[in-house]
Protein backbone atom coordinates (compact mmCIF):
# COMPACT_ATOMS: atom_id res chain seq x y z
CA UNK A 1 0.00 0.00 0.00
CA UNK A 2 2.86 2.05 0.77
CA UNK A 3 5.23 3.09 -1.86
CA UNK A 4 9.42 2.42 -1.63
CA UNK A 5 9.97 5.72 -0.56
CA UNK A 6 7.86 5.91 2.12
CA UNK A 7 8.82 2.65 3.31
CA UNK A 8 12.39 3.85 3.39
CA UNK A 9 12.06 6.72 5.17
CA UNK A 10 9.54 4.90 7.60
CA UNK A 11 13.36 2.39 7.82
CA UNK A 12 15.48 4.64 8.01
CA UNK A 13 13.76 8.23 9.04
CA UNK A 14 16.12 11.42 8.68
CA UNK A 15 16.66 13.71 11.24
CA UNK A 16 14.98 12.12 14.20
CA UNK A 17 15.39 13.56 17.55
CA UNK A 18 15.39 17.04 19.40
CA UNK A 19 17.43 20.20 19.21
CA UNK A 20 17.76 21.46 22.23
CA UNK A 21 18.81 25.01 21.55
CA UNK A 22 16.07 25.09 18.66
CA UNK A 23 15.00 28.86 17.39
CA UNK A 24 11.37 27.75 16.53
CA UNK A 25 9.45 24.54 17.46
CA UNK A 26 6.16 23.70 16.01
CA UNK A 27 3.42 20.84 17.64
CA UNK A 28 0.34 20.12 16.08
CA UNK A 29 -2.00 17.60 16.68
CA UNK A 30 -3.60 15.62 14.09
CA UNK A 31 -7.60 15.88 14.24
CA UNK A 32 -8.15 12.88 11.66
CA UNK A 33 -6.92 10.51 13.84
CA UNK A 34 -5.21 11.63 16.09
CA UNK A 35 -1.48 11.87 16.17
CA UNK A 36 1.22 14.53 17.55
CA UNK A 37 3.54 15.33 15.54
CA UNK A 38 6.65 18.00 17.08
CA UNK A 39 9.23 19.64 14.52
CA UNK A 40 12.43 21.83 16.07
CA UNK A 41 14.63 24.11 13.58
CA UNK A 42 17.58 26.10 13.98
CA UNK A 43 17.69 29.00 12.24
CA UNK A 44 21.14 30.17 10.41
CA UNK A 45 20.94 34.22 10.26
CA UNK A 46 23.97 35.05 8.29
CA UNK A 47 23.35 35.96 4.38
CA UNK A 48 19.51 35.16 4.67
CA UNK A 49 16.92 33.18 7.10
CA UNK A 50 18.51 29.46 6.58
CA UNK A 51 17.04 26.52 8.46
CA UNK A 52 20.42 25.31 9.33
CA UNK A 53 19.02 22.33 11.25
CA UNK A 54 15.86 20.16 11.64
CA UNK A 55 14.70 17.32 13.94
CA UNK A 56 11.50 15.78 14.66
CA UNK A 57 9.38 13.42 16.74
CA UNK A 58 6.47 11.66 15.93
CA UNK A 59 3.85 9.79 17.45
CA UNK A 60 2.21 8.15 14.51
CA UNK A 61 1.74 5.73 11.57
CA UNK A 62 3.33 4.56 9.22
CA UNK A 63 2.92 7.94 6.63
CA UNK A 64 3.14 10.49 9.51
CA UNK A 65 6.81 9.18 10.10
CA UNK A 66 7.08 8.75 6.60
CA UNK A 67 6.28 12.27 5.79
CA UNK A 68 7.87 13.97 9.30
CA UNK A 69 11.18 12.17 8.11
CA UNK A 70 10.35 13.73 4.58
CA UNK A 71 9.64 17.39 4.82
CA UNK A 72 12.94 17.83 7.39
CA UNK A 73 14.90 16.84 4.70
CA UNK A 74 13.05 18.81 1.95
CA UNK A 75 13.87 22.03 3.67
CA UNK A 76 17.13 21.33 5.33
CA UNK A 77 19.73 24.32 3.90
CA UNK A 78 16.87 25.67 2.60
CA UNK A 79 15.47 29.78 3.13
CA UNK A 80 12.59 30.49 5.55
CA UNK A 81 10.66 31.55 2.52
CA UNK A 82 11.25 28.30 -0.07
CA UNK A 83 10.45 26.39 3.23
CA UNK A 84 6.98 28.14 3.68
CA UNK A 85 6.36 27.16 0.02
CA UNK A 86 6.61 24.08 1.27
CA UNK A 87 2.85 22.26 1.17
CA UNK A 88 1.39 18.95 2.64
CA UNK A 89 1.28 18.05 -1.62
CA UNK A 90 4.73 18.90 -2.04
CA UNK A 91 5.66 16.20 1.01
CA UNK A 92 3.50 13.44 -0.76
CA UNK A 93 4.48 14.04 -4.10
CA UNK A 94 7.99 13.69 -2.83
CA UNK A 95 7.66 9.87 -1.19
CA UNK A 96 6.21 8.74 -4.80
CA UNK A 97 1.98 9.45 -3.39
CA UNK A 98 0.63 8.66 -0.42
CA UNK A 99 -2.77 6.30 -0.15
CA UNK A 100 -5.60 8.31 -0.33
CA UNK A 101 -6.59 7.82 3.49
CA UNK A 102 -3.28 8.75 4.45
CA UNK A 103 -3.11 12.35 2.93
CA UNK A 104 -3.91 13.73 6.06
CA UNK A 105 -0.88 12.33 7.18
CA UNK A 106 1.07 14.87 4.88
CA UNK A 107 -1.11 17.50 6.83
CA UNK A 108 0.57 17.19 9.58
CA UNK A 109 4.07 17.07 8.26
CA UNK A 110 3.39 20.47 6.30
CA UNK A 111 1.57 22.25 9.58
CA UNK A 112 4.38 20.92 11.92
CA UNK A 113 6.97 22.62 9.77
CA UNK A 114 4.88 26.16 9.22
CA UNK A 115 3.99 26.42 12.84
CA UNK A 116 7.87 25.92 13.93
CA UNK A 117 8.56 28.35 11.27
CA UNK A 118 5.86 30.80 12.55
CA UNK A 119 6.88 29.96 16.21
CA UNK A 120 10.86 31.18 15.02
CA UNK A 121 8.95 34.68 13.67
CA UNK A 122 7.08 35.01 16.84
CA UNK A 123 10.14 34.74 19.07
CA UNK A 124 12.24 37.18 16.82
CA UNK A 125 9.89 39.94 16.40
CA UNK A 126 9.09 40.08 19.80
CA UNK A 127 12.80 40.57 20.93
CA UNK B 1 13.25 -14.49 6.08
CA UNK B 2 11.33 -16.07 9.28
CA UNK B 3 7.60 -16.02 8.85
CA UNK B 4 5.44 -15.85 12.14
CA UNK B 5 1.55 -15.55 11.11
CA UNK B 6 -0.15 -14.36 14.81
CA UNK B 7 -3.18 -13.47 13.12
CA UNK B 8 -5.82 -16.34 13.63
CA UNK B 9 -8.32 -13.78 14.71
CA UNK B 10 -8.61 -12.37 11.60
CA UNK B 11 -9.26 -15.72 8.84
CA UNK B 12 -6.80 -19.26 9.74
CA UNK B 13 -5.40 -20.97 6.67
CA UNK B 14 -7.23 -24.12 4.96
CA UNK B 15 -5.92 -26.83 7.18
CA UNK B 16 -4.78 -30.20 4.90
CA UNK B 17 -7.86 -32.45 5.68
CA UNK B 18 -10.17 -29.60 4.72
CA UNK B 19 -8.53 -29.17 1.67
CA UNK B 20 -8.41 -32.51 0.50
CA UNK B 21 -12.26 -33.05 1.19
CA UNK B 22 -13.52 -29.85 -0.27
CA UNK B 23 -11.35 -30.83 -3.64
CA UNK B 24 -13.08 -33.34 -4.71
CA UNK B 25 -16.09 -31.47 -4.74
CA UNK B 26 -14.23 -28.52 -6.60
CA UNK B 27 -12.85 -31.08 -9.37
CA UNK B 28 -15.28 -34.43 -9.70
CA UNK B 29 -18.52 -34.03 -8.08
CA UNK B 30 -20.01 -30.35 -8.99
CA UNK B 31 -23.67 -31.31 -9.33
CA UNK B 32 -26.17 -28.92 -8.15
CA UNK B 33 -27.66 -30.41 -4.83
CA UNK B 34 -31.56 -29.55 -6.10
CA UNK B 35 -30.88 -31.42 -8.86
CA UNK B 36 -32.99 -35.09 -9.13
CA UNK B 37 -30.35 -36.79 -11.28
CA UNK B 38 -27.18 -38.87 -10.12
CA UNK B 39 -24.88 -35.59 -9.92
CA UNK B 40 -27.42 -33.76 -7.78
CA UNK B 41 -28.11 -36.66 -5.85
CA UNK B 42 -24.35 -37.21 -4.85
CA UNK B 43 -23.44 -33.84 -3.66
CA UNK B 44 -26.95 -33.40 -1.60
CA UNK B 45 -25.68 -36.09 0.14
CA UNK B 46 -22.55 -35.09 1.17
CA UNK B 47 -24.22 -31.53 1.99
CA UNK B 48 -26.47 -32.84 4.45
CA UNK B 49 -23.66 -35.22 6.16
CA UNK B 50 -21.70 -31.80 6.34
CA UNK B 51 -24.68 -30.63 7.97
CA UNK B 52 -24.91 -33.61 10.55
CA UNK B 53 -20.97 -32.36 11.44
CA UNK B 54 -21.69 -29.36 11.76
CA UNK B 55 -24.74 -29.84 13.80
CA UNK B 56 -23.04 -32.35 16.14
CA UNK B 57 -20.62 -29.51 16.87
CA UNK B 58 -22.46 -27.36 18.30
CA UNK B 59 -25.12 -30.08 20.14
CA UNK B 60 -27.58 -29.35 17.55
CA UNK B 61 -29.74 -30.91 15.35
CA UNK B 62 -28.96 -30.50 11.93
CA UNK B 63 -32.49 -29.31 10.56
CA UNK B 64 -31.75 -26.57 12.67
CA UNK B 65 -28.41 -25.54 10.81
CA UNK B 66 -28.55 -23.17 7.66
CA UNK B 67 -25.78 -22.70 5.43
CA UNK B 68 -24.69 -19.45 4.79
CA UNK B 69 -21.99 -17.05 3.43
CA UNK B 70 -19.93 -16.65 6.26
CA UNK B 71 -20.56 -15.09 9.75
CA UNK B 72 -21.63 -11.27 8.75
CA UNK B 73 -24.51 -13.09 6.97
CA UNK B 74 -25.06 -15.17 9.88
CA UNK B 75 -25.05 -11.86 12.00
CA UNK B 76 -27.24 -10.31 9.08
CA UNK B 77 -29.64 -12.65 8.41
CA UNK B 78 -30.35 -14.16 12.66
CA UNK B 79 -31.05 -10.09 13.46
CA UNK B 80 -33.11 -8.77 10.41
CA UNK B 81 -35.38 -12.47 10.36
CA UNK B 82 -36.04 -12.34 14.39
CA UNK B 83 -37.06 -8.50 14.08
CA UNK B 84 -39.07 -8.74 11.14
CA UNK B 85 -40.96 -11.90 12.00
CA UNK B 86 -41.63 -10.62 15.52
CA UNK B 87 -42.24 -6.83 14.57
CA UNK B 88 -45.88 -6.74 15.92
CA UNK B 89 -44.73 -7.99 18.87
CA UNK B 90 -42.97 -5.17 19.74
CA UNK B 91 -39.66 -2.82 18.72
CA UNK B 92 -36.93 -2.78 20.98
CA UNK B 93 -33.53 -4.72 20.69
CA UNK B 94 -30.78 -5.18 22.86
CA UNK B 95 -27.05 -5.72 22.03
CA UNK B 96 -24.00 -4.70 23.52
CA UNK B 97 -21.12 -2.05 22.41
CA UNK B 98 -18.26 -4.08 21.88
CA UNK B 99 -20.09 -6.36 19.01
CA UNK B 100 -18.83 -6.64 16.21
CA UNK B 101 -19.69 -4.16 13.07
CA UNK B 102 -21.63 -7.42 11.43
CA UNK B 103 -24.47 -7.11 14.19
CA UNK B 104 -23.93 -3.55 15.47
CA UNK B 105 -24.44 -1.94 12.08
CA UNK B 106 -27.21 -4.37 10.89
CA UNK B 107 -28.78 -3.38 14.54
CA UNK B 108 -27.77 1.00 13.27
CA UNK B 109 -29.42 0.14 10.36
CA UNK B 110 -33.28 -0.92 12.04
CA UNK B 111 -32.75 1.83 14.37
CA UNK B 112 -32.95 4.06 11.34
CA UNK B 113 -35.91 2.11 10.15
CA UNK B 114 -37.61 3.10 13.82
CA UNK B 115 -37.04 0.29 16.03
CA UNK B 116 -35.43 0.57 19.36
CA UNK B 117 -32.19 -0.07 19.95
CA UNK B 118 -30.68 -0.45 23.57
CA UNK B 119 -26.87 -0.85 23.54
CA UNK B 120 -25.56 -2.10 26.64
CA UNK B 121 -22.20 -0.71 27.80
CA UNK B 122 -19.11 -3.18 29.23
CA UNK B 123 -16.61 -2.74 32.20
CA UNK B 124 -13.23 -1.81 31.75
CA UNK B 125 -12.70 -5.64 30.85
CA UNK B 126 -15.04 -5.13 27.81
CA UNK B 127 -17.44 -7.18 29.68
CA UNK B 128 -21.35 -7.31 29.54
CA UNK B 129 -23.37 -7.39 33.21
CA UNK B 130 -26.13 -9.85 33.10
CA UNK B 131 -27.90 -7.36 34.98
CA UNK B 132 -27.95 -4.50 32.48
CA UNK B 133 -29.61 -7.00 30.32
CA UNK B 134 -32.38 -7.75 32.34
CA UNK B 135 -32.84 -4.17 33.27
CA UNK B 136 -33.05 -2.86 29.41
CA UNK B 137 -35.58 -5.70 28.69
CA UNK B 138 -39.34 -4.22 28.17
CA UNK B 139 -42.42 -5.32 27.22
CA UNK B 140 -41.46 -4.36 23.64
CA UNK B 141 -38.07 -6.22 23.71
CA UNK B 142 -38.02 -8.96 20.90
CA UNK B 143 -34.00 -9.94 20.71
CA UNK B 144 -31.18 -9.91 22.55
CA UNK B 145 -28.05 -10.26 20.78
CA UNK B 146 -24.52 -10.51 22.47
CA UNK B 147 -21.24 -12.20 21.28
CA UNK B 148 -19.69 -15.30 23.02
CA UNK B 149 -15.89 -14.14 22.91
CA UNK B 150 -14.69 -10.49 21.24
CA UNK B 151 -12.33 -10.19 18.61
CA UNK B 152 -10.34 -7.56 19.67
CA UNK B 153 -10.19 -8.00 22.69
CA UNK B 154 -10.84 -11.93 23.55
CA UNK B 155 -13.29 -11.62 26.34
CA UNK B 156 -15.61 -14.23 27.23
CA UNK B 157 -18.99 -12.58 28.08
CA UNK B 158 -21.52 -14.46 30.21
CA UNK B 159 -23.85 -15.67 27.66
CA UNK B 160 -25.17 -18.25 30.14
CA UNK B 161 -26.40 -16.04 32.57
CA UNK B 162 -27.79 -13.74 30.00
CA UNK B 163 -29.41 -16.67 28.26
CA UNK B 164 -31.25 -17.29 32.02
CA UNK B 165 -32.52 -13.84 32.03
CA UNK B 166 -33.58 -14.07 27.95
CA UNK B 167 -35.46 -17.39 28.93
CA UNK B 168 -37.69 -15.86 31.45
CA UNK B 169 -38.69 -13.58 29.47
CA UNK B 170 -39.63 -15.53 26.46
CA UNK B 171 -37.29 -13.39 24.38
CA UNK B 172 -34.78 -14.74 21.33
CA UNK B 173 -31.54 -14.46 22.24
CA UNK B 174 -28.70 -14.76 19.57
CA UNK B 175 -25.15 -15.36 19.85
CA UNK B 176 -22.39 -14.68 17.88
CA UNK B 177 -19.76 -17.25 18.84
CA UNK B 178 -17.45 -17.04 15.50
CA UNK B 179 -14.34 -16.05 18.01
CA UNK B 180 -15.27 -19.12 20.46
CA UNK B 181 -15.82 -21.95 18.49
CA UNK B 182 -13.43 -24.16 18.25
CA UNK B 183 -11.69 -22.58 21.43
CA UNK B 184 -13.50 -23.03 24.11
CA UNK B 185 -17.04 -25.44 24.25
CA UNK B 186 -20.03 -24.03 22.49
CA UNK B 187 -22.60 -25.82 22.79
CA UNK B 188 -26.15 -24.13 21.94
CA UNK B 189 -28.01 -26.00 25.10
CA UNK B 190 -25.41 -24.79 27.72
CA UNK B 191 -25.03 -21.34 26.61
CA UNK B 192 -28.79 -21.09 25.90
CA UNK B 193 -28.50 -19.84 22.46
CA UNK B 194 -31.91 -19.84 20.45
CA UNK B 195 -29.46 -18.34 17.00
CA UNK B 196 -25.89 -19.15 16.96
CA UNK B 197 -23.25 -17.68 14.26
CA UNK B 198 -19.93 -19.50 13.74
CA UNK B 199 -17.95 -19.09 10.42
CA UNK B 200 -15.90 -21.07 8.57
CA UNK B 201 -12.52 -19.32 7.94
CA UNK B 202 -11.51 -18.61 11.69
CA UNK B 203 -11.84 -22.45 11.93
CA UNK B 204 -9.42 -23.75 9.38
CA UNK B 205 -12.19 -23.92 6.74
CA UNK B 206 -12.15 -21.32 3.40
CA UNK B 207 -13.35 -17.77 3.23
CA UNK B 208 -16.94 -17.40 2.41
CA UNK B 209 -18.94 -20.21 4.69
CA UNK B 210 -20.73 -19.62 7.74
CA UNK B 211 -23.67 -21.10 9.58
CA UNK B 212 -26.59 -20.08 11.52
CA UNK B 213 -28.46 -22.62 14.41
CA UNK B 214 -31.50 -21.89 14.55
CA UNK B 215 -33.45 -23.49 17.72
CA UNK B 216 -36.46 -25.82 16.71
CA UNK B 217 -39.69 -23.56 17.59
CA UNK B 218 -38.05 -20.20 17.51
CA UNK B 219 -40.36 -17.51 15.96
CA UNK B 220 -37.52 -16.45 12.76
CA UNK B 221 -38.19 -16.69 9.23
CA UNK B 222 -35.37 -15.94 6.40
CA UNK B 223 -36.06 -12.38 5.28
CA UNK B 224 -33.23 -11.12 3.41
CA UNK B 225 -32.71 -13.25 0.37
CA UNK B 226 -35.74 -13.58 -2.20
CA UNK B 227 -34.59 -16.23 -4.65
CA UNK B 228 -35.12 -20.07 -4.64
CA UNK B 229 -36.07 -22.42 -2.20
CA UNK B 230 -32.68 -23.87 -1.37
CA UNK B 231 -31.92 -24.77 2.79
CA UNK B 232 -35.56 -24.92 3.47
CA UNK B 233 -36.51 -21.76 2.03
CA UNK B 234 -34.15 -20.30 5.01
CA UNK B 235 -31.48 -19.45 2.54
CA UNK B 236 -31.97 -18.29 -1.21
CA UNK B 237 -28.92 -19.13 -4.01
CA UNK B 238 -27.19 -22.25 -5.16
CA UNK B 239 -25.33 -23.74 -2.51
CA UNK B 240 -21.22 -23.32 -2.02
CA UNK B 241 -20.69 -27.10 -1.79
CA UNK B 242 -17.01 -27.30 -1.45
CA UNK B 243 -17.58 -24.52 1.04
CA UNK B 244 -20.09 -26.35 2.53
CA UNK B 245 -18.13 -29.59 2.89
CA UNK B 246 -15.16 -27.62 4.11
CA UNK B 247 -17.43 -26.08 7.11
CA UNK B 248 -18.26 -29.84 7.76
CA UNK B 249 -15.07 -31.68 7.98
CA UNK B 250 -13.35 -28.35 10.10
CA UNK B 251 -15.98 -28.13 12.28
CA UNK B 252 -15.72 -32.05 12.92
CA UNK B 253 -11.89 -31.76 13.45
CA UNK B 254 -12.56 -28.94 15.94
CA UNK B 255 -14.53 -30.74 18.27
CA UNK B 256 -12.35 -33.75 17.77
CA UNK B 257 -9.32 -31.63 18.85
CA UNK B 258 -10.38 -29.01 21.21
CA UNK B 259 -9.26 -30.17 24.29
CA UNK B 260 -5.63 -29.83 22.53
CA UNK B 261 -5.76 -27.34 21.17
CA UNK B 262 -7.04 -24.78 23.41
CA UNK B 263 -4.60 -26.40 25.95
CA UNK B 264 -1.79 -25.58 23.09
CA UNK B 265 -3.15 -21.99 22.56
CA UNK B 266 -3.51 -21.43 26.40
CA UNK B 267 -0.17 -22.40 26.72
CA UNK B 268 0.92 -19.52 23.92
CA UNK B 269 -1.08 -17.39 25.29
CA UNK B 270 -0.18 -17.15 28.93
CA UNK B 271 3.70 -17.18 28.11
CA UNK B 272 3.11 -13.99 25.29
CA UNK B 273 0.95 -11.94 28.03
CA UNK B 274 3.78 -12.93 30.76
CA UNK B 275 6.70 -12.20 29.23
CA UNK B 276 5.16 -8.64 26.93
CA UNK B 277 3.85 -7.39 30.71
CA UNK B 278 7.33 -8.53 32.48
CA UNK B 279 10.16 -7.25 29.78
CA UNK B 280 8.03 -4.15 27.79
CA UNK B 281 6.90 -1.14 30.03
CA UNK B 282 4.24 1.16 29.80
CA UNK B 283 1.95 -1.94 28.49
CA UNK B 284 -1.08 -2.74 28.98
CA UNK B 285 -3.38 -6.06 28.19
CA UNK B 286 -6.43 -5.12 26.72
CA UNK B 287 -9.80 -7.11 27.92
CA UNK B 288 -9.85 -9.47 30.71
CA UNK B 289 -7.03 -11.24 32.25
CA UNK B 290 -8.56 -14.89 32.81
CA UNK B 291 -11.79 -14.96 30.46
CA UNK B 292 -10.59 -14.46 27.59
CA UNK B 293 -10.23 -17.01 24.68
CA UNK B 294 -7.26 -18.95 24.39
CA UNK B 295 -4.64 -18.21 21.59
CA UNK B 296 -5.66 -14.17 22.45
CA UNK B 297 -3.40 -11.52 23.75
CA UNK B 298 -3.64 -7.89 22.96
CA UNK B 299 -2.49 -4.91 24.38
CA UNK B 300 -1.81 -1.96 24.29
CA UNK B 301 1.90 0.12 24.27
CA UNK B 302 1.72 3.14 25.02
CA UNK B 303 3.28 6.52 23.87
CA UNK B 304 3.13 4.63 19.85
CA UNK B 305 0.56 3.68 17.05
CA UNK B 306 -0.32 0.77 15.84
CA UNK B 307 0.36 0.96 12.38
CA UNK B 308 3.62 1.91 12.51
CA UNK B 309 4.18 -0.97 15.05
CA UNK B 310 2.14 -3.27 12.50
CA UNK B 311 4.60 -2.21 9.52
CA UNK B 312 7.76 -2.87 11.98
CA UNK B 313 6.23 -6.39 12.75
CA UNK B 314 5.89 -7.34 9.24
CA UNK B 315 9.37 -6.25 7.82
CA UNK B 316 10.78 -8.68 10.39
CA UNK B 317 8.26 -11.62 9.13
CA UNK B 318 5.63 -10.62 11.93
CA UNK B 319 2.02 -10.84 11.14
CA UNK B 320 -0.82 -9.09 13.35
CA UNK B 321 -2.95 -6.57 13.70
CA UNK B 322 -4.36 -3.40 15.59
CA UNK B 323 -7.29 -1.74 16.52
CA UNK B 324 -5.78 2.14 15.62
CA UNK B 325 -7.51 4.72 14.22
CA UNK B 326 -4.76 4.84 11.67
CA UNK B 327 -5.31 1.27 10.77
CA UNK B 328 -9.34 1.60 10.56
CA UNK B 329 -10.06 3.33 6.89
CA UNK B 330 -12.59 4.90 9.12
CA UNK B 331 -9.72 7.01 10.99
CA UNK B 332 -11.68 6.33 14.25
CA UNK B 333 -9.96 3.94 16.67
CA UNK B 334 -11.75 0.50 17.88
CA UNK B 335 -15.21 0.57 19.05
CA UNK B 336 -14.47 -2.29 21.47
CA UNK B 337 -11.33 -0.33 22.74
CA UNK B 338 -13.11 3.03 23.43
CA UNK B 339 -16.09 0.92 25.07
CA UNK B 340 -13.71 -0.86 27.60
CA UNK B 341 -12.91 2.83 28.62
CA UNK B 342 -9.50 3.25 27.22
CA UNK B 343 -8.39 6.68 25.85
CA UNK B 344 -8.34 7.51 22.13
CA UNK B 345 -4.50 8.05 22.65
CA UNK B 346 -3.95 4.85 24.16
CA UNK B 347 -5.94 3.33 21.88
CA UNK B 348 -3.72 4.54 19.59
CA UNK B 349 -0.72 1.64 20.44
CA UNK B 350 -3.34 -1.40 20.25
CA UNK B 351 -2.10 -4.47 19.30
CA UNK B 352 -3.24 -7.99 18.44
CA UNK B 353 -1.66 -11.08 18.28
CA UNK B 354 -3.67 -14.68 18.08
CA UNK B 355 -2.16 -17.65 17.64
CA UNK B 356 -3.27 -21.34 15.75
CA UNK B 357 -2.10 -25.00 15.63
CA UNK B 358 1.21 -24.00 13.88
CA UNK B 359 2.43 -21.81 16.20
CA UNK B 360 5.26 -22.79 18.98
CA UNK B 361 6.64 -21.06 22.11
CA UNK B 362 9.52 -20.41 20.05
CA UNK B 363 7.32 -18.08 17.65
CA UNK B 364 6.39 -16.06 21.21
CA UNK B 365 9.97 -15.94 21.98
CA UNK B 366 10.35 -14.30 18.56
CA UNK B 367 7.47 -11.87 18.44
CA UNK B 368 8.31 -10.88 22.14
CA UNK B 369 12.05 -10.19 21.51
CA UNK B 370 10.98 -8.19 18.05
CA UNK B 371 8.61 -6.42 19.57
CA UNK B 372 10.93 -5.33 22.49
CA UNK B 373 13.19 -3.78 19.78
CA UNK B 374 10.16 -2.00 17.78
CA UNK B 375 8.99 -0.47 21.06
CA UNK B 376 11.96 1.38 21.92
CA UNK B 377 12.89 2.26 18.49
CA UNK B 378 9.32 4.11 17.71
CA UNK B 379 9.30 5.39 21.49
CA UNK B 380 13.01 6.92 20.71
CA UNK B 381 10.87 9.00 18.09
CA UNK B 382 7.75 9.65 19.70
CA UNK B 383 6.98 13.02 21.54
CA UNK B 384 5.28 11.86 24.36
CA UNK B 385 5.90 9.94 27.14
CA UNK B 386 4.82 9.49 30.98
CA UNK B 387 5.37 12.74 31.34
CA UNK B 388 3.40 14.25 28.14
CA UNK B 389 1.34 17.01 28.63
CA UNK B 390 -1.53 15.91 26.67
CA UNK B 391 -3.83 18.71 27.67
CA UNK B 392 -5.63 20.81 24.65
CA UNK B 393 -3.39 23.81 25.55
CA UNK B 394 0.00 22.60 24.38
CA UNK B 395 -1.36 21.24 21.31
CA UNK B 396 -2.47 23.65 18.12
CA UNK B 397 -5.21 21.33 16.60
CA UNK B 398 -6.04 20.47 20.30
CA UNK B 399 -9.75 21.72 20.10
CA UNK B 400 -11.03 20.22 17.10
CA UNK B 401 -9.06 16.81 17.75
CA UNK B 402 -10.59 13.32 20.02
CA UNK B 403 -9.12 14.19 23.49
C1 LIG C 1 -17.06 -11.85 16.26
C2 LIG C 1 -17.16 -11.87 14.77
N1 LIG C 1 -18.37 -11.87 14.19
C3 LIG C 1 -18.50 -11.89 12.84
C4 LIG C 1 -17.41 -11.91 12.01
C5 LIG C 1 -17.62 -11.89 10.52
O1 LIG C 1 -17.35 -13.12 9.96
P1 LIG C 1 -17.06 -13.27 8.39
O2 LIG C 1 -15.71 -12.72 8.17
O3 LIG C 1 -17.13 -14.75 8.15
O4 LIG C 1 -18.12 -12.52 7.68
C6 LIG C 1 -16.14 -11.91 12.57
C7 LIG C 1 -14.93 -11.92 11.70
O5 LIG C 1 -14.09 -11.05 11.73
C8 LIG C 1 -16.00 -11.89 13.99
O6 LIG C 1 -14.81 -11.87 14.56
S1 LIG D 1 -1.17 10.05 11.05
FE1 LIG D 1 -2.77 8.68 11.67
S2 LIG D 1 -3.29 7.78 9.84
FE2 LIG D 1 -1.42 8.73 9.45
Amino acid sequence: MYTEKVMDHFENPRNVGELSNADGIGQVGNPTCGDIMKIFIKVDGDGGERISDIKFKTFGCGAAIATSSMVTELVKGKTIDEALSISNKTVAEALDGLPPQKMHCSNLAADALHTAIKDYKDKKYAE
Amino acid sequence: MRRVYLDHSATTPVCPEVAEEMYKYITGNYGNPTSVHYYGRQVRNAVEEAREKVAASIGANAKEIVFTSGGTESDNMAVHGIVYTNKNKGNHIITSAVEHHAVLNMVQALEKEGFDITVLPVDQYGMVNPEDVRNAITGNTILVSIMHANNEIGTIQPVEEISKITREHGIPFHIDAVQSFGKIPVNVDDLGADLLTISGHKVYAPKGIGALYVRKGTRWKQTLFHGGAQERLRRAGTENVPGIIAMGKACELAVADLQEESDHLRKLRDAVIEKVLNKIEHVRLTGHPAERIPGHASFCFEFIEGESMLLSLDMKGIAASSGSACTSGSLEPSHVLLATGIPHEVAHGSIRTSFGKDNTLDDVEYFVETMQSIVERLRSMSPIDQDFDSTCASCKEGKSCHA
